[in-house]
């Protein structure tokens, strides 16, 4: 079982749109796919429309009072499990600190479910705390979303100076350029420019496209209801990417 | 991880399935097709003797518009598949494409090969059932089979599968479905509908002698019923034994001849007058008709084990010996397909059945308990007298007709076996069969040297033998004389065991409590 977590610092990037869809893309090529929506907003949870809700909260998830496996809900594809999001994990910050070792805590919940899925995404919550660090550490790779400004490339570079400095266990970083305006110069020169010189960074961007945003209306991946789309095609390109390095 | 199903007949014909659902669901769920209906050619596979039945699993061969596919499926939920890449049935597991599938049949179907059971065409439809926020919570199966024969199609099926985390929400969509009209929950799998339209059950062939006997019934119907079902036993077996489907046809079918010939001397007197006479001439050719076949048979599926054992050869030095033995056994085989569509053969056994079928009850006689007991006493101590006889220098043909003795003995308690307390009667059987086993090894293997003995002449008149090989059969020639003397030296303690006097005590009281 690989893990992948979509995060950045900053919110509003794509995160949730790149983990719904990939996940989708996943579970169609035929891996069992878990996608947990760590994120109190309930994003991932809304366009599977899957309530949001987890009995016992967060609290329970985290203190292992509830089985993981108990939560995690079928979604109307195949292959393809959610674990919803709840409005209590807005403290899973506090919920952590009280546990022991809490940077690994995530992994450790996570373990149980290796016969049962091949790949698991995690959809994390913008911001540098102690969960983002309970979910650098359970990551094989993080995927992070970068809107191709140049505040953007800054948290891409404190997430690598972070990750850098981590004990122990180090997950690779995959960048990739999102919502794209391709009316923009600077974001075309960017998305361009950024793969060429760096490795961590996706060769694939994804353009801002109504289509995308259409995904909120449909309450489904682009990749389902609109599998030719141009955001489609680009996700299933990133996907291609993202195998390539999980394996 | 899998969800079990809520399964359902539907009864109904006046309306699609699809509008009844709808009606009995809506407005709390809607019923949306998840994909166009498609038509399946499916194909039920087991071994002529059910053992994947036996064992809770379900295997098909589904065909549908791209390649066919397996399916073996647990009581469970569980589900296995695999390309069937062209198979044709009948195919042993090893022949089927490498991987769990064939790993999971591999060791439970040893020696039988898999063949058609059923076959039926299925059209199959799918639903998402969704609840009021449009979520899937339910897939909705259903199917409708079309079975080959004349017979009318089994009711259509319905299969409510939850969605992962809304079994609840499923529930309640089965109490809906459950109160409509014509709708009622399934009790038999898809192969038993499909069977119960030609009057199958699966399961329905066995080896067993499974008669009910009573013990105050007359023993000449007992007898009677007991050969009534030996002779069907043998004709189940003849077509696969012709068309060399797998060795336990012919196996099957020369135990039942074993086992006629054996109620027609030990029961001749429960008869009518000459008919024993009459027909056992007839048993005793068709029996010898089985045994060139069966001896190559018993040497071939053994054979790769012994050659594992060999010492100073490789095995692969055997192969012009396992050769010369499959080129015999095609030969006898093709022997024994020709006897088995003669005209003596069909008429022995079509005579035979008229025969059964015109027993009537005798004004007087014995009862089945009477008579029972009296021929498994008879047996015994044929057994224990024989048996006793044998000293560490008796000729080998004393053991061979002490085993036969044997043989008798365990026919005739499986022709009785329901007069008599189960567990009491197994441990009678298992007793005899520790006996039975030393003695079958020790005479498989007189025969098998002879064999080599044979076979090593013939390839070297024939001159295409090289030295390796017949050095190799020296090699296995030997083993298989230290197995032959390993049972020989077994025999006494094990006979020992057969004769002593708890056990004969035991045997006394289970063939006394008949009925009890």
């Amino acid at each position: 079982m690989r893990i992948v977590a979509t995060y950045n610092i900053k919110g509003g990037v794509g995160k949730t749109a790149a983990a719904v869809n990939l996940s989708h893309l996943a579970a169609r090529d035929g891996l069992r796919v878990l996608l947990a929506d760590l994120d109190p907003q309930a994003a991932a949870s809304y366009l599977f429309r899957v309530r949001p809700r987890v009995k016992g909260g967060g609290a329970a998830l985290i203190r292992g009072s509830r089985d993981l496996d108990k939560a995690i809900k079928g979604t109307d594809f195949e292959r393809l499990d959610l674990l919803p999001a709840d409005f209590t994990f807005r403290n899973l910050d506090l919920i952590l600190d009280a546990t022991k070792r809490p940077a690994q805590r995530l992994a450790r919940l996570l373990r149980p479910l290796r016969a049962s899925y091949d790949l698991v995404f995690l959809d994390c919550p913008p911001g540098i705390s102690l969960l983002s660090e309970s979910v650098l550490y359970a990551a094989d790779l993080v995927l992070a979303p970068i809107i191709p400004t140049t505040l953007s490339l800054r948290t891409l570079d404190q997430l690598t100076e972070f990750i850098a400095g981590m004990n122990g266990h180090r997950p690779a970083v995959l960048a990739f350029c999102s919502m794209i305006d391709r009316r923009k110069r600077l974001h075309k020169e960017i998305a361009e420019r950024l793969p060429a010189e760096r490795d961590d960074v996706a060769a694939t961007a994804i353009p801002a496209l109504s289509m995308v945003e259409r995904m909120a209306v449909d309450r489904a991946p682009v990749t389902a209801f609109a599998p030719r789309s141009a955001g489609a095609r680009a996700y299933a390109s990133l996907w291609a990417e993202v195998r390539a390095r999980v394996g | 991880m899998s969800v079990p199903s809520r399964n359902f007949a539907y009864t109904g014909t006046e309306r699609p399935v699809a509008d009844v659902v709808r009606d009995a669901l809506g407005p709390r769920f809607s019923v949306v097709p998840a994909r166009r209906s498609r038509t399946l050619r499916r194909t039920w596979l087991d071994t002529f003797d059910w053992r994947l039945h036996r064992a809770g699993l379900t295997l098909e061969c589904v065909t549908g518009h791209g390649p066919a596919e397996l399916v073996l499926s647990d009581t469970g939920g569980g589900r296995i598949t695999a390309a069937a890449n062209g198979t044709h049935w009948p195919a042993p597991a090893d022949g089927l494409p490498s991987g769990p599938l064939r790993d999971r049949l591999a060791g439970l179907t040893f020696v039988r090969a898999l063949l058609p059971a059923a076959k039926a065409a299925s059209t199959v439809s799918e639903f998402r059932l969704r609840n009021d926020d449009d979520k899937t919570v339910a897939w909705l199966t259903v199917d409708r089979l079309h079975a080959a024969g004349p017979a009318a199609d089994p009711p259509a099926r319905l299969s409510v599968t939850a969605v992962r985390g809304y079994t609840g929400q499923a529930e309640r969509i089965g109490r809906c479905l459950a109160a409509q009209p014509g709708m009622a929950a399934a009790e038999l799998a898809p192969l038993d509908a499909v069977l119960a339209t030609e009057g199958r059950v699966p399961g329905e062939y066995t080896n067993k002698i499974t008669v009910e006997l009573t013990p105050a019934m007359p023993a000449s119907m007992a007898l009677a019923a007991v050969l009534t079902r030996l002779l069907d036993t043998l004709t189940a077996n003849v077509a696969g034994t012709i068309r060399d489907i797998d060795t336990e046809f012919l196996h099957d079918l020369r135990v039942s001849v074993r086992r006629t010939r054996t109620a027609l001397k030990l029961g001749a007197g429960l008869l009518p007058p000459g008919l024993a006479d009459r027909y056992a001439p007839g048993f005793k050719w068709l029996g010898d008709l089985t045994t060139p076949t069966r001896d190559l048979d018993v040497y071939l599926l053994s054979f790769d084990a012994m050659a594992a054992g060999l010492t100073s050869a490789s095995p692969a030095d055997l192969a012009p010996f396992h050769g010369h033995l499959a080129r015999q056994r095609a030969v006898a085989q093709r022997r024994l397909a020709r006897a088995l569509r003669s005209a003596r053969f069909t008429a022995l056994l079509a005579d035979w059945r008229g025969e059964l079928t015109r027993t009537a009850p005798p004004r007087r006689g014995p009862d089945a308990a009477q008579a029972a007991a009296r021929i498994i006493r008879r047996a015994h101590r044929r057994v224990l007298i024989r048996g006793s006889a044998i000293t560490p220098e008796s000729p080998p043909e004393n053991l061979h007709d002490l085993r036969k003795r044997c043989k008798e003995l365990r026919y005739s308690l499986e022709f009785f076996a329901s007069l008599y307390d189960p567990p009491a009667l197994r441990r009678a059987v298992r007793e005899l069969k520790d006996l039975q086993d030393c003695l079958g090894t020790y005479q498989d293997c007189q025969v098998q040297q002879e064999e080599i003995r044979v076979i090593a002449a013939d390839m070297l008149a024939a001159g295409d033998v090289p030295a390796t090989a017949l050095l190799a059969m020296g090699d296995l020639a030997s083993h298989i004389g230290q197995r032959e003397r390993t049972a020989r030296g077994e025999f006494a303690s094990r006979f020992t065991a057969f004769a002593s006097q708890h056990a004969q005590a035991r045997f006394r009281a289970l063939v006394a409590g008949a009925g009890s």
